[in-house]
């Protein structure tokens, strides 16, 4: 797999190159990245791997398996809501404590609630989008060999994982009887076994509920501390990601790779660290603060006098709205960080299959330093019920509305990339383009809900959810298909199957609008978020054909990431092996010696980098296409005549495809 | 082709027939990428097998370590955003004590540490490794001292029944001071193996200069730096929070 090379020409000649590199006496006088030579053997190449092209495909395989356990998840919550409290056989199986004799506990729910929340903003869009195209096309689209700390780059991705596996851990401590009723359980995390299946809080994790420890029900024991104890494990390793990426690109572009010449991903990706890299902390200190309240009997969030359970607590004036606070400065960025990436992608995508160049490359760049500079004053907007002062919740819906103007500049600039293009509508096509209609479908209720006078009504309903999940949620996972299928051929040198792929778009693109769309009816009629059942509602019984036509259109859109699941399998052992540079675009990591790339991406010769990402089209060109590596008619006079054969020119007549600057 | 670029002299790369062309669509000269900061590139080596600019490596620690303490800023600005907001806003179960003594200690501690260290800094830059050793030597021992002066500002504290959970004024001056401690516990690792390095250095540096290798004296240099800016960063992160505990109101 790793050594799967061009099969066109001239991989076979810059091997030697690659030997004589390692076989340099004097390569250890360079001590810099990079210089660690190919690891041998399994476990240093593939599991414990300082590579950041492996790191990147650990990070895509950990948010693909979490992005499955997630939709199965919110397949069972809407089984839950369109038949509550029917019987299914195979739950008792599964979940013995959960679903006692087949049938969802409200509590069970809760906990799904939770947990796909968590999983999916953290696990999935967090890790995919960054972490993982990040970390395979960040060094390579600039010209470096690497992440300037590979060794923070490993650990990122492996503390991440232990976020994961205690996340997960959160769902057994608390549904199992066996490990719930241990030691260190009852006494150190603050007790469990109590039947569900976690955390029963939200994603969003609001004290007193997440801060008074089991008292506040069942799930909310060991399960909540581990739940917490999980995202700030998490937050760590975002920061350890997001300190490396910048580095990266402000420290190691080569030779030629102005800013201004960096592909819209590379902004995309380093907009989103610096965002990642000011949120995640407050996010983790707030995670302290809870688990001092929840451990120590400290009161940072706890009210005084606070009731519950027919007793009354000896805590003394802490806020619950300062969890808010802190929560939302973080949470509101976190948007950012999941959609920016997905943004990067589409320009980039829908460039190379318009056959044009991005439409106002300036302004998209920034557009999306605007986007997330005004992200961190926005947070306000998600609490405007929670009693604050009207004066400032209009400075935060102004910002917040504010936010409308550099999206729209993105949404314009990529339909003029768009306009009277003759374009190849190819799968990752598609899925650049769903991204744009999902982006406008779920950005546009976004205007609706940053007015507080209109927020007041439609808050924690059913129209936020569809808003968050389309724009959010969806668009995000539509940016991440998108590479999936643009990036593929260049990470495992075979092609997926184009015929899957469309049909892997067109329910996917028609289910999510089927599940989300009715939400906004259903909230607009008062919906409630996170109600387990609606039975006992009457004003809400006419909805139930909406109801049923969401859960109809959601199982529909999970069982088409199936196909997706086996083309991208099967595509990797069985897939048509792919070219140098299959889809004719111009960044540099299509023009890597081997394809995948060599193991410090460019054979040993960094690439020279000439012009801009984006010329297609350009007039008197001898194809619609110009590599960024290609110098213009006379700059190659002046490199014949200073001695030829440089590291650019090297590397650019190995691309692949033949095209070379015609020397 | 192997052959072709490895003898070519140095300094014919293709940049030294580009600088200040304008070929781009952009308009801009291909100016190397690295140049954000460093001043001129120097050719690479002749050979382009190597990085472009092995010049620029050494300044990533610094990058790097500016980063990290931004992320550390941002988590004491939350924590100090909640403390002025439960101390003036919410005052419900406020009580305030008063500077345990030993604190002026501590910080008097740190503060000379801070000192000795830019004193070991500047040996290093002139070349003074025996005086840039001892200093840091000093150093270390002063960031001992003041996670001790600490641990026995805590205990004083203790014996006067002021627990973590006793009210908010003690909860946020246990977590602060802590974090705070739990950071420079990070300084000292690197203070130490800052030490390491120096005493293995001597030999060391003498046989790295006779092989040429420009680059270590600027890798070590960049350690130095990017470890001190974390030192004075815990110096100046406790003058404040000391201020903001004690002092401010």
């Amino acid at each position: 797999m790793e050594e799967a090379t061009t099969p066109i020409e001239p991989s076979a000649a810059t091997a030697p190159q690659v030997v004589a590199a390692e076989a340099d006496p004097h390569a250890g006088a360079h001590p810099p990245h990079g210089h660690h030579g190919p690891p041998t053997g399994f476990i240093r190449k593939y599991i414990f791997s300082i590579d950041h092209k492996v790191i990147g495909i650990q990070y895509l395989l950990l948010a693909i398996f979490a992005a499955f356990v997630g939709m199965f998840m919110s397949v069972l919550m809407r089984l839950n809501l369109t038949w509550p409290g029917r019987k299914w056989t195979i739950l008792e199986t599964i979940f013995p404590l959960g679903a006692p004799g087949g049938v969802m506990t409200p509590e069970f729910y809760l906990s799904l609630v939770t947990m796909h929340g968590t999983i999916m903003v953290f696990f999935v869009l967090t890790t995919a989008p960054q972490g993982g195209f990040g970390n395979y096309f960040l060094p390579i689209q600039v010209g470096a060999e690497d992440m300037a700390f590979p060794v923070l780059n490993m650990l990122s991705f492996w503390v991440t994982l232990v976020g994961l596996v205690v996340l997960i851990a959160a769902i057994f401590v608390e549904g199992s009887t066996i490990i719930g009723n241990t030691d260190f359980v009852n006494n150190f995390l603050g007790g469990g076994g109590t039947g569900t299946l976690g955390p029963i809080g939200g994603w969003t994790g609001y004290p007193p509920l997440s801060a008074l420890g089991k008292i506040a029900g069942p799930g909310q024991g060991a399960g909540a501390t581990l739940w917490i104890t999980s995202i700030a494990i998490f937050c760590v390793a975002s920061l350890l990601g997001a300190l490396n990426f910048i580095t990266t690109l402000l420290n190691m572009r080569t030779r030629g790779m102005t800013l201004m010449r960096m592909p819209l991903t590379c902004w995309s990706w380093f907009t989103t660290a610096i965002l990642a890299l000011l949120a995640f902390p407050v996010l983790l200190a707030a995670g302290v603060l809870l688990l001092l309240d929840r451990h120590a009997g400290t009161s940072f969030f706890i009210p005084g006098g606070l009731v519950f359970s027919d007793a009354v607590l000896a805590n003394k004036g802490g806020s619950p709205i300062l969890w808010q606070h802190l929560f939302w400065f973080f949470g509101h960025p976190e948007v950012y960080i999941a959609i920016l990436p997905g943004m990067g992608a589409t320009s980039h995508i829908l460039s190379t299959f318009a056959r044009k160049p991005v439409f106002g490359y300036r302004a998209m760049v920034f557009a999306m330093f605007a986007i997330g500079l005004l992200g961190f004053f926005v947070w306000g907007h998600h609490m405007f019920i929670s009693g604050m002062d009207p004066r400032t919740s209009i400075a935060f819906s102004v910002l917040t509305l504010s936010i409308g103007v550099p999206s729209a500049i993105k949404t314009f600039n990529w339909l003029g990339t768009l306009w009277g293009a003759k374009i190849r509508f190819t799968s990752p096509m598609m899925f650049a383009i769903g991204f744009v209609s999902l982006f406008v479908a779920g950005g546009i209720t976004g205007l609706v809900l940053g007015q507080t006078s209109l927020d007041l009504f439609i808050h924690d309903g059913y129209f936020v959810l569809a808003h968050f999940h389309l724009v959010m949620g969806v668009a995000a996972i539509f940016g991440m298909f998108a590479g999936v299928y643009f990036w593929f051929p260049k990470m495992f040198g075979r092609m997926m199957s184009e015929r899957l792929g469309q049909l892997h778009f067109w329910p996917t693109f028609i289910g999510v609008y089927g599940i989300f769309v009715p939400m906004h009816i259903m909230g607009i009629v008062g919906m409630p978020r996170r109600y387990a059942s609606f039975q006992e509602y009457d004003f809400l019984r006419p909805l139930d054909p909406l109801v049923l036509l969401v859960t109809v259109a959601a199982i529909v859109t999970a069982a088409a990431q199936f196909i997706f699941l086996f083309n991208f399998i099967w595509s990797i052992f069985k897939g048509e092996r792919a070219s140098g540079n299959p889809w004719e675009a111009t960044t540099l990591e299509w023009v890597t010696p081997t394809t995948p790339p060599p193991h410090d991406n460019f054979g040993g010769h960094l690439p020279t980098v000439y012009r801009g990402p984006y010329e297609f089209a350009v007039p008197d060109a001898p194809e619609d296409y110009i590599l960024q590596t290609t110098p213009d008619a006379g700059e190659e006079n002046v490199a014949a005549g200073a001695g030829h054969a440089t590291a650019g020119q090297g590397v650019q007549g190995s691309s692949g495809n033949g095209h070379n600057g015609q020397h | 082709m192997v052959t072709t670029v490895s003898t070519k002299p140095a300094g014919s790369t293709v940049s030294t027939g580009t600088k200040g062309v304008n070929i781009s669509g952009t308009g801009r000269r291909p100016a190397g990428g690295n140049g954000s900061r460093g001043g001129p590139q120097p050719p690479n080596g002749g050979d382009g097998r190597h990085r472009a600019f092995p010049d620029s490596t050494p300044q990533q620690y610094r990058i790097g370590m500016w980063l990290a303490l931004s992320a550390i800023l941002m988590m004491f600005a939350a924590l100090s955003s909640a403390y002025v907001f439960r101390s003036t806003r919410m005052q419900q179960g406020w009580q305030a004590f008063s500077v345990p003594a030993m604190l002026w200690v501590s910080t008097a501690l740190i503060l000379a540490s801070s000192a000795t260290f830019e004193v070991a800094r500047r040996a290093l830059r002139r070349g003074a490794r025996e005086a840039y050793r001892r200093w840091l030597v000093v150093s270390l021992g002063l960031g001992f001292g003041f996670l001790a002066a600490q641990l026995l500002a805590w205990r004083g504290l203790v014996g006067q029944g002021i627990y973590l959970a006793t009210n908010p004024h003690s909860s946020f001056f246990y977590l602060l001071t802590g974090l705070h401690a739990l950071h420079l516990v990070g300084g000292i690792a690197g203070l130490s193996y800052l030490t390491l390095r120096a005493r293995r250095g001597a030999a060391a540096a003498a046989a790295a200069a006779a092989a040429g290798a420009h680059d270590a004296a600027g890798t070590e240099r960049a350690h130095v730096d990017a470890i001190g800016l974390y030192w004075h960063f815990m110096d100046g992160l406790w003058v404040y929070l000391f201020a903001l505990l004690f002092l401010w109101r």
